[in-house]
């Protein structure tokens, strides 16, 4: 008897089980976005009643429990600041010797293991490394100096790797291209890479940023303040920042009420800080890579 | 195998290649090749994919250097002076020996940035005087007309076959002796192809042109000799016309009457 | 006729010194991971002249501030970090690895780019937001269903490193699945197979390493996450019974602890013990992922 192809029972069947299997996963799926929708909701709901021209202009007033988060805002920035000028240029530097440099090799290895390596380190034991390294013996006190520089080496995995994706999505062409001209490694890279893959980095190292100045575990014990009714005059002196404000107000404060709607408050902000980078790094990259794949 | 068959160009000179290898880590891709390449000549380096004919042309200007495992035995004389030499500047030898790739690759700057690019990395001149080599430049590239309106515009709006010009006029503005096309029509279409192989016949009173191709009516329209090889063996060197007409080798017959390749 | 030989040496020494810099930015990497290491097991050591090794690793007292009889026992801290990762990998690997099961066997183009992002975003929270959802949102809900007090409890922060450790596993997993060369689909297709018991039957198996890579480095996550469990677990310092109790982590430990505590104290250096410890474990996990995910590279290609 010649075998069928219409579909039989067992087809049914093994329908059914692909039928069932996918349906699990997109009820997974849906489950995540789902409870991202509802965080967001939750603290959008919670936390927009807070926020008003005020809260964020002003200082805290009456031991935080009324006036603004305005220290916080500009102890952030101020950090981020220092991060963004230790990580950024050593990571692209980092990354310049990876993909033009470096030839394959144990060295290379160990550079690129270290790197992935670093990337997993917990932020608290960054807390901790800058603790010893950059409070106590190089006695830049517990300053924001000392924690952006922690945040620094932090984030400097993450902005190697961006960098490293930036340079790679310049075609070898415009690198052969050049030095079939004559032009030196250096020019080459200068001339004809960097001016490419720039954007590229830039955007990564933005999502590095807002990712660092999210961080608490590390600014901790580096020089973040619990209570500043003022704003930092100098690198050295210490910080409100609002990550850290968040912890505060959500754990360290006796009168609840009051605090938790402030906190709600910080909280969106802060969050509406990192999602903006990220949408924008996001959108932005999009553009480059279809620009790129012409 | 049959004994090769290398004959000596009559002219002068201009590239002697003397036992040359060439390794990509433990394979060998380039088996002992000697021959002599005329100045002011066409020659072209012709055989099936895969023979090493790019990497043959890429010893040249020495981007075979890129490749971290590539190594080289033997020696390339141009002019006289080995280029495989400790001494050599490899910017002076890229300078003097110019190279047009496979897919045009103009950079993502202006037709005018493109050709002056050569010239800004390397002693900074007048504005006067780029803009004098960009059009010379163009004009020898046969594309001056049709992009002078144009010069501050982005070099990719360019269609495939003025990309491709661009990067020949990009390649002669550093004023080279010795220009290398790798397979340059292979991305082009055939009357961009036309334009190309017209230029390149005119080139030859001042340079000397080293053209590789895998297409053999292109080797026979511009060439003055042809090389050919096959699985990194130089199988047979001669005049093109005798190549063609009348080759010395089975091989080069069989493969030039297209029964394999 | 110009010459190709060179004219002096100053554009070499040039050209050696910019990589020279390159090169060294490329070796910060190695340096601070081992000045990393260097340090806190510098400032680890002094701990161990008061207390012993034993100690320390195997008695579950943890009470520096005891006026009678300091203990530094890391048992408990250390069973509650494992039983609060474990708890958060129970949830976030079967929901992870789904995940990226959809987006590379069943989501179209279009909903991958949406969801992409997502995930991208869900990893940018920053911890302490989660940490303060924990308390404000997920606790209240965890002290309702189980009739307690309150909820900032060890489940409390097993769901919300869930959260956290989801970004890596998504990533990696999808990553390892997607290697999985064509040639294994389109056979099993021809076979017969429909999609689903492709992807149980080939995908899956043939993507293993390195969907269990994706398991130990959200496991490093998990375990080196401070902030979430911080806030959301209740820090009680008892050894851990259940997932209904407060627990008190490694990372919590010295997130509280070190606020306070008098500098070169035993105190002190006990807590950059610590730091050691969770350095170590992340360093071996991560290492560990990495040899996996190499191997499933090579054999990939």
């Amino acid at each position: 008897m010649k075998s069928s192809v219409k579909k039989s029972r067992r087809h049914f069947r093994s329908q059914l089980t692909q039928f069932v299997g996918f349906l699990a996963l997109r009820i997974s799926v849906y489950s995540v976005l789902f409870m991202l929708l509802y965080f967001f909701y939750d603290l959008g709901s919670k936390g927009l009643g807070a926020i008003s021209w005020e809260f964020l202009s002003q200082v805290p007033r009456r031991g935080m429990t009324e006036g603004g988060i305005l220290p916080a805002i500009v102890g952030t920035f101020l950090v981020t600041l220092i991060t963004a000028l230790f990580a950024v240029p050593l990571g692209m530097a980092a990354a310049i010797y990876l993909n033009e440099y470096a030839r394959a090799g144990r060295l290379t290895r160990l550079i690129r293991l270290s790197i992935r390596n670093l990337a997993g380190v917990p932020s608290i034991v960054y807390g901790l490394f800058g603790v010893i390294l950059f409070v106590n013996i190089l006695k830049f006190g517990t300053s924001i100096l000392s924690a952006g520089l922690t945040l620094g080496l932090l984030t400097l995995p993450w902005t190697i790797t961006a960098s490293e994706e930036a340079l790679k999505s310049v075609p070898d062409s415009y690198r052969e291209g050049a030095l079939a001209l004559g032009a030196t490694k250096w020019q080459m890279i200068r001339t004809n890479v960097l001016p490419y893959s720039i954007p590229g980095m830039l955007t990564g190292a933005v999502l590095g940023l807002a990712r660092a100045a999210g961080e608490t575990a590390p600014i901790m014990f580096t020089g973040a303040a619990f209570y500043l009714p003022f704003l930092p005059r100098s690198f050295k002196d210490q910080f409100m920042a609002l990550p850290y404000h968040i912890y505060i107000m959500a754990t360290q404060h006796h009168a609840i009420d009051k605090a938790r709607f402030l906190a709600y408050g910080t909280a969106l902000v802060l969050v509406a800080f990192v999602v903006l980078f990220n949408l924008g790094a996001i959108l932005v990259r999009a553009r480059l890579r279809r620009k790129w794949r012409h | 195998m049959e004994s090769s068959h290398i004959a000596i160009p009559e002219g002068k000179p201009k590239i002697q290649i003397e036992n040359l290898s060439l390794f990509y880590g433990p394979k060998l891709v380039l088996n002992n090749i000697s021959l002599v390449i005329p100045e002011n000549k066409v020659t072209a380096i012709i055989g099936p994919s895969g023979c090493g004919k790019s990497s043959f042309i890429r010893i040249l200007n020495r981007m075979n250097d890129l490749i971290p495992e590539a190594r080289v035995e033997g020696q390339v004389w141009i002019d006289g002076e080995n280029i495989y030499d400790k001494d050599v500047d490899l910017v002076a030898l890229r300078k003097k020996v110019g190279m047009v790739f496979q897919k045009p690759n103009p950079f993502p700057k202006s037709i005018f940035d493109n050709i002056a690019y050569g010239l800004k990395i390397g002693n900074h001149r007048g504005q006067a005087e780029l803009e004098q080599v960009v059009e010379r430049s163009l004009r020898q590239a046969a594309l001056w007309d049709e992009v002078k309106d144009r010069l501050h515009q982005n070099a990719l709006k360019l269609s495939g076959g003025q990309q491709q010009r661009l990067c020949i006029a990009r390649a002669l503005a550093v004023e080279p002796e010795i220009i290398l096309f790798d397979e340059p029509c292979s991305a082009i279409d055939p009357i961009a192809t036309a334009r190309v192989e017209e230029l390149i016949h005119q080139l030859k009173k001042d340079y000397t042109v080293v053209i590789v191709t895998h297409n053999m009516q292109q080797a026979a329209r511009v060439s003055d000799y042809t090389a050919f090889l096959w699985l990194g063996e130089l199988i047979e060197y001669d005049r093109t016309e005798k190549i063609f007409t009348n080759p010395a080798n089975k091989m080069t017959e069989d493969y030039i009457t297209g029964r394999f390749g | 006729m110009v010459s190709v030989k060179k004219k002096g040496v100053l554009g070499d020494v040039k050209e050696s010194l910019i990589k020279k810099v390159f090169q060294a930015s490329g070796l910060l990497a190695i340096i601070v991971l081992l000045g990393i290491f260097a340090l806190l097991l510098y400032t680890s050591i002094p701990a161990f002249r008061e207390v012993s090794l034993k100690e320390f690793l195997t008695s579950t007292g943890w009470d520096p501030t005891s006026p009678e009889k300091p203990e530094y026992g890391l048992l408990s801290m250390l069973a509650s970090t494992i039983m609060v990762t474990l708890g958060a990998l129970l949830i976030a690997f079967p929901v992870g690895l789904a995940v990226a099961a959809y987006l590379s066997d069943v989501a179209s183009p279009r909903a991958r780019e949406i969801i992409k992002p997502v995930v991208e975003l869900l990893a940018a929270i920053p911890s302490v937001v989660v940490g303060f959802i924990g308390i404000t949102l997920v606790g209240p809900l965890i002290a309702k269903t189980f009739k307690l007090s309150h909820g900032l409890t060890a489940l409390n922060g097993s769901l919300l490193l869930a959260v956290m450790a989801l970004p890596t596993i998504i990533s990696i997993s999808e990553d390892s699945l997607n290697a999985v060369p064509v040639s294994y689909v389109e056979a099993s297709l021809a076979l017969g197979a429909n999609r689903w018991q492709t992807l149980v039957r080939v995908k899956i198996p043939a993507a293993i390493s390195g969907i269990i890579a994706s398991f130990m480095l959200g496991m490093g996550r998990a375990i080196g996450e401070t902030m979430t469990v911080l806030m959301a677990t209740g820090n009680a310092r008892a050894f851990p019974h259940g997932f209904l109790q407060s627990v008190r982590t490694l990372t919590a430990t010295i997130a509280i602890e070190l606020g306070e505590v008098p500098y070169y104290t035993t105190h002190y250096y006990a807590l950059f013990a610590i730091g050691l410890v969770l350095f170590i474990m992340t360093f071996f996990l991560n290492l560990t992922a990495d040899i996996i995910l190499e191997k499933q590279k090579r054999k990939l290609q």
